[in-house]
């Protein structure tokens, strides 16, 4: 008996995994497109704005209420014929910057963006600085005084 | 010589700065953000009343001059329920008018949400597919919207509204707003 009891439990985990999966998979609609184009900027723009229920996910790949109404509302944006742009601008109106996944860039989010490439000017600048700090260094004349000292240190006598 | 050690400090400096930031982001709670429609107009709509079928209301029942707080509810949402009496209290005790949007629910259902646990709302818009609610960016229940006399919204509480909320941010705001 309970040598039975170990695959029992590992069959009907995995049956278990695998209806969850269909379960997910049938909670997200099929939609039928005549114009492959259509249906690739479809997939473009679920992919690229964020389910505002859910704490990372795409509307393409949640099952949310909400994330399926804005599926709808895109493909319905889409037949009218309205660009990307437009459609993306649409759900801003309504759901906020959250939605974007990639956050335009505008005064709000200037550090955000800009931050990194402002850390990476400085960082070039610093070790510029630093090399030519050293290259300096080792190019300078002994002044008379150093030379003396060194000659000291290491017992030599000046010929000259 | 001593100012350019500290001067090696400086990226230390720049990093306990940068960690501090990102710390104080840990604790921030990912569901509050303000609503898009902030300082902008209630949008349009035109959807029949909850107990009325027959009437239409549209968004001029908002533009009347009066202020007024829109709360989005549902029977099958348990928070709301949990928030009525705070409603119920604006409602009776501080004369505030309010509008409800019964959102994704039948009728049935929510007529007996209403009978249970009381109706402060004057009117209810019956928004069963999720129109009026999409254009407000309403992604859960309950939402409360304060709309001013003009139509124009000027506070959002996402979730639900506690006893705490009540003085602290619906009441001043109402002031405020008056």
């Amino acid at each position: 008996m309970a040598l039975m009891r170990g695959p029992l439990i590992l069959i009907t985990t995995l049956a278990l995994l695998l209806m969850a999966g269909l379960a997910q998979a049938a909670a997200i609609e099929v939609r039928d497109f005549d114009d492959p184009v259509l249906e690739t900027r479809y997939h473009d723009i679920t992919a690229s704005l964020r389910c505002p229920t859910c704490q990372n996910q795409a509307i393409n790949d949640s099952d949310a209420p909400v994330a399926g109404d804005m599926r709808d509302r895109v493909y319905r944006l889409l037949m009218d014929g309205r660009a990307d742009i437009e459609i993306r601008n649409h759900m801003v109106e309504r759901f906020g910057d959250y939605v974007l996944y990639n956050p335009r860039l505008e005064g709000r989010t200037f550090l955000l963006w800009g931050l990194p490439v402002a850390l990476g000017l400085l960082g070039l600048v610093l070790v510029g600085l630093l090399v030519r700090a050293r290259r300096n260094a080792s190019n300078r004349e002994l002044s008379a005084e150093e030379r003396a000292r060194l000659d000291a240190l290491t017992n030599r006598e000046r010929t000259e | 010589m001593n100012h350019r050690r500290l001067l090696l400090l400086l990226p230390l400096a720049g990093f306990l700065a940068l960690a501090v930031f990102l710390y104080q982001g840990l604790s921030l709670n990912p569901f509050h953000r303000e609503s898009a429609l902030m300082a902008r107009e209630f949008p349009e709509f035109d959807l029949a009343t909850l107990k009325a079928p027959e009437r239409r209301v549209d968004r001029e029942l908002l533009t009347g001059g009066e202020l007024t707080l829109v709360n989005v509810w549902g029977e099958w949402c348990p928070e709301c329920k949990r928030e009525m009496p705070q409603l119920l209290d604006l409602a009776e005790r501080h004369g505030i008018r309010l509008v409800g949007i019964s959102w994704k629910d039948t009728r049935e259902k929510a007529l007996g949400f209403l009978e249970e646990f009381g109706d402060p709302f004057e009117v209810n818009i019956f928004d069963p597919d999720n129109e009026l609610a999409f254009e407000l960016g309403v992604y859960g229940a309950p939402e409360t919207f304060l709309v001013d006399g003009d139509g124009v919204i000027r506070y959002h509480h996402t979730g639900y509204i506690a006893p705490n909320d009540m003085t602290e941010t619906i009441l001043p705001e109402v002031e405020k707003w008056r």
